[in-house]
């Protein structure tokens, strides 16, 4: 169970870099969707085989919204933005892959400084959180497109979630649906402000925004 | 047991240029052809050797001994490698890094032997040898140092007997990704597709050919044998990591690593008929991503 669940936890940190490193939006909104997958598995694998029905209804919860609704949303925006590649964003993809990569030992010091959760916890649950966080955190600061910003924005939600998916383990349905619903708004508000800024600018460069005026 | 070593090098000098024929032959076979015959590059290397050398006469004497002396270098770097629980010739604490600086050696005479010529086009050439190695050279450090660490010995005789199918469910997923950095770099290395075409001559997105294109005679055939036995050495690497088996019996070891090997040679020629080659500008993305998972296994070992 420990091994499989590292394995899933190892997976999430693969896509996690793959994010920092692909242009595409495409290619990134899938990549985004099968770390929702995961998320799932990593569900799962915490509970360490006693297997609720609230377990089960939030995993489907969380494959359903962050594996099926959200790539389409985006995928969508996507398309009526008219625009398929990352272009030159303020950090290159290789430097970003680089920083990226060297988030995991950053993660993995910050972990060592936090008092331990409990034994019940993966070992390397927390590290895999905090790294997703710090792609998430590096893809909204280095980006110019809006898309590739609501994805580093998701990327930082899944690590939170990982968090407190090893923090929490017995928070309640309603908080942890609640939470799923709040982003999977948040998702939706911006997918139409994607569409809007594309269709008011001709773009969607968030750094020329700043230079509007009244 | 330094018979046994003596005789696995003597295997991989006699065997090596089997392997760009098995790749050759599976690329014909998911084309469709017939495809030349697996001992190819033998007879090449036989013809090229009863030939005469040509030099042109604005080479100087680096021309004439980069081919050897690139051989030779090579042929060192094989006496390092251990196939399965049989030790390698020479073995020491630290050997893995003279085996990345005798690869680095090979392809350093390589370089000036195409820039000894003073053809613009050998130049480029050497260039973008040199650019893309610059990348892949950590990457293959990076592997070895985690490999040395999951194993804990400086040795490549140490590290490979150590590695076995316990390792491989204790640390699964490091392995997992220590091999795909690898296979990637031996895909770089040794110039064949998703980084060069081997198959494409006098174009202009052609890395490693580019730089042979003055060689003649003994010397290209120097330079065939060093680049199939270049192949062999990356190879044995992929191969004595991901199959693990070590029965202690020296034959047994010896025919799973040879099908390994054989393995190794179909799977490259499975990408090569799959995939197209990468942009240029593609090249360095691919091997920083090479490098970017060698450091996560990295971390993940020394965790």
């Amino acid at each position: 169970m420990q091994a499989w669940t590292d394995l899933v936890l190892i997976l999430v940190i693969l896509t996690n870099l793959a994010l920092a490193g692909l242009s595409s939006f495409g290619t990134c909104v899938r990549v985004l969707a099968f770390q929702g997958v995961l998320l799932g598995l990593v569900t799962v694998g915490v509970q360490q085989g006693d297997l609720s029905l609230h377990t089960l209804v939030l995993v489907a919860g969380i494959v359903a919204i962050k594996g099926l609704v959200f790539p389409r949303l985006l995928l969508r925006a996507v398309r009526e933005a008219g625009v398929r590649h990352e272009v030159e964003p303020f950090i290159g993809f290789a430097t970003s892959l680089l920083i990226g990569t060297l988030a995991l030992p950053l993660a993995m010091w910050l972990t060592s400084h936090l008092p331990r959760v409990g034994p019940a916890v993966p070992p390397l649950l927390i590290p895999t959180a905090f790294h997703a966080i710090l792609i998430g955190l590096l893809l909204i600061v280095s980006r110019r497109k809006a898309v590739t910003q609501v994805l580093g924005y998701l990327a930082l939600e899944n690590g939170i979630f990982i968090f407190g998916v090893g923090l929490v383990r017995q928070a309640t349905l309603l908080v942890e649906m609640g939470i799923l619903l709040d982003v999977f708004v948040a998702v939706f508000v911006m997918g139409i402000a994607i569409f809007h800024i594309s269709r008011e600018f001709d773009h969607i460069d968030t750094d020329r925004l700043s230079l509007l005026k009244e | 047991m330094r018979i046994a070593s003596l005789c696995q090098l003597l295997l991989a000098l006699v065997l090596a240029p089997l392997l760009p024929g098995v790749i050759n032959k599976v690329k014909a076979f998911v084309a469709g052809r017939t495809g030349p015959p697996i001992v190819q590059l033998y007879h090449d290397m036989f013809k090229l050797l009863g030939k005469g050398a040509v030099y042109s006469e604005t080479t100087t004497s680096v021309f004439r001994f980069a081919p050897l002396a690139g051989l030779a270098a090579v042929i060192v770097a094989l006496t390092l490698l251990p196939i399965g629980s049989v030790r390698a010739l020479l073995a020491f604490p630290g050997d893995l890094v003279l085996l990345a600086y005798l690869l680095g050696l090979m392809r350093f005479l390589t370089v000036i032997g195409a820039l000894d010529t003073g053809s613009s086009f050998e130049g480029m050439g050497a260039s973008r040898e040199v650019q893309f190695s610059a990348l892949a050279e950590p990457v293959l450090m990076l592997t070895m140092v985690a490999l040395a660490r999951q194993a804990d010995n400086l040795s490549l005789s140490g590290i490979y007997p150590a590695i076995t199918g316990n390792t491989w469910v204790q640390a699964g997923p490091a392995l997992a990704m220590i091999s795909a950095a690898l296979l990637a770099v031996s895909l770089a290395e040794n110039a064949r597709i998703p980084v060069d075409d081997p198959n494409t001559h006098l174009e202009l997105t052609m890395i490693h050919e580019v730089m042979v294109l003055d060689f003649s005679g003994p010397d290209l055939a120097f330079i065939h044998y060093a680049a199939a036995l270049k192949l062999w050495v990356f190879g044995s690497l992929l191969v004595g990591l991901c199959l693990p088996l070590r029965t202690g019996q020296a034959l047994a070891d010896v025919g799973a690593f040879l099908a390994g090997m054989f393995l190794f040679a179909t799977v490259i020629g499975i990408i090569e008929s799959t995939m197209a080659r990468l942009r240029l500008l593609r090249v360095p993305q691919m091997l920083v991503g090479a490098g970017a998972i060698a450091i996560v296994a990295l971390v993940l070992v020394l965790r």
